[in-house]
């Protein structure tokens, strides 16, 4: 679930210790060079795991929800286009989330933030102010918990009420509380001066 | 002033970060049942046709980037716990949450334009205008301009249109239909408890 470091795997390799902006470049340049050469991947993206020191199952966990959609893919283009091309169709698929999924399990989510927080900084010209951004990133982070307590509640309510399998039983009650929740936060906000330039 | 108008007043700011909150809880475990339907389906969907229905399109679309925002920073906020970049760039279905944003602000613009008039249902009453405005929002944002992107972008990453458009008929399209439906019923409660939500004067 939300925890502090969401999916990040703590670890001291040279992975870890690139900074977010690099890793992405060089994520992009393996994004196009596995597509190109999807069965030749395979065994750097491995290496590259092992580098990270990710542990197994937590690897294979990040193409696991893939899987479904492999099976299909393989299957049916299998049947169409033949097996080779079947082969590289879902295996450059496999690959490419595996390593997006290695710069998200190497990188902090703090540092993540900072570096789309940097890239988001143009666009002040436009009118989106970073200390906007950065508040506004933080709030929701806070506000996920509140609005998961939210949820919670109203759903065991509509248990006790015997309504607890209609959703509109469920979604009405949830957008109010969830309306209210806004309005006072947005007056909390108000009254330490969020509004003052 | 220019800018500043621009800018997001406080009383924005806190709605556009509960609402991006609300989807991210809506992916979490505890699915919604639908009667009738032995499936669970995921609610996230239902959070951002929510946000552009409720919010209207810029804090709609507001609150959906930055749900994605935090997702592609590592936090584990999809449905089933997932997040990370790889769900908005390589996974085949990442079309269909890249285009969750545009799908907001559609939402938004449509319910903007007509909730408070009754130009496009005439005749209707109160309750059916509110409901048909809903469900043409939320059909045509939450479901045509989502599917118009996730489409295409599943057809160029497992290389065949047919599969791309079969799986995400069977795969999505019920429970988006559904989840429209109860978008469209829950805006139409609470736009005639709260008149000025979207497209008054106090709104943008």
């Amino acid at each position: 679930m939300t925890g502090p470091l969401g999916l990040y795997v703590p670890g001291r390799s040279p992975l870890h210790r690139c900074p977010p902006g690099p890793k992405l470049l060089g994520l992009a340049v393996a994004l196009v060079l596995a597509l190109r050469y999807p069965l030749l991947a395979a065994g750097p993206v491995v290496a590259l795991y092992a580098l990270a020191r990710i542990p197994v199952r937590l690897a294979l966990a990040q193409v696991r929800p893939l899987w479904g959609v492999l099976l299909v893919t393989g299957v049916f283009q299998t049947i169409t286009i033949g097996w080779e091309r079947a082969a590289e169709i879902t295996s450059s698929l496999m690959l490419s989330v595996a390593l997006a999924s290695l710069v998200t399990l190497t990188t902090r989510v703090s540092a993540m933030l900072d570096t789309i927080a940097g890239v988001a900084r143009p666009l002040r010209r436009i009118g989106i102010e970073p200390d906007r951004v950065a508040l506004l990133l933080a709030l929701t982070i806070r506000c996920v918990p509140l609005l998961t307590d939210i949820l919670g509640s109203v759903r065991e309510a509509q248990l006790a009420r015997g309504a607890g399998r209609n959703p509109l039983a469920l979604v009405v009650p949830v957008i109010i509380r969830t309306l209210r929740t806004a309005d006072a936060l947005g007056e909390a906000l108000t009254a330490r001066g969020v509004d003052d330039e | 002033m220019t800018t500043r108008s621009r800018t997001l007043r406080a009383s924005d700011l806190a709605r556009v970060a509960v609402f991006a909150a609300l989807i991210a809880a809506l992916g979490l475990p505890g699915p919604l049942y639908v009667p009738g339907s032995p499936v669970p389906i995921t609610a996230q969907t239902l959070g951002v046709m929510l946000a552009g229905a409720l919010l209207g399109a810029r804090r709609g679309a507001m609150a959906v980037v930055t749900f994605l925002v935090l997702v592609a920073a590592g936090l584990p906020l999809l449905a089933g716990g997932r997040g990370g970049i790889s769900w908005l760039t390589t996974a085949p279905n990442a079309g269909y949450l890249l285009a969750w944003p545009l799908g907001a602000l559609v939402i938004g613009l449509i319910s903007e334009r007509m909730y408070p008039t009754y130009r496009f249902t005439p005749g209707l009453p109160a309750a059916a205008h509110r409901f048909v405005s809903g469900l043409l929002a939320t059909i045509g944002g939450g479901i045509i301009v989502v599917y118009a992107i996730g489409i295409p972008v599943h057809a160029a990453r497992v290389d065949s249109g047919f599969l791309a458009v079969v799986q995400g008929v069977a795969m999505f399209l019920p429970g988006d239909l559904i989840k429209a439906g109860i978008t469209a019923l829950v805006a139409s409660a609470v736009h005639r408890a709260l008149p000025g939500l979207v497209g008054g004067r106090d709104g943008h």
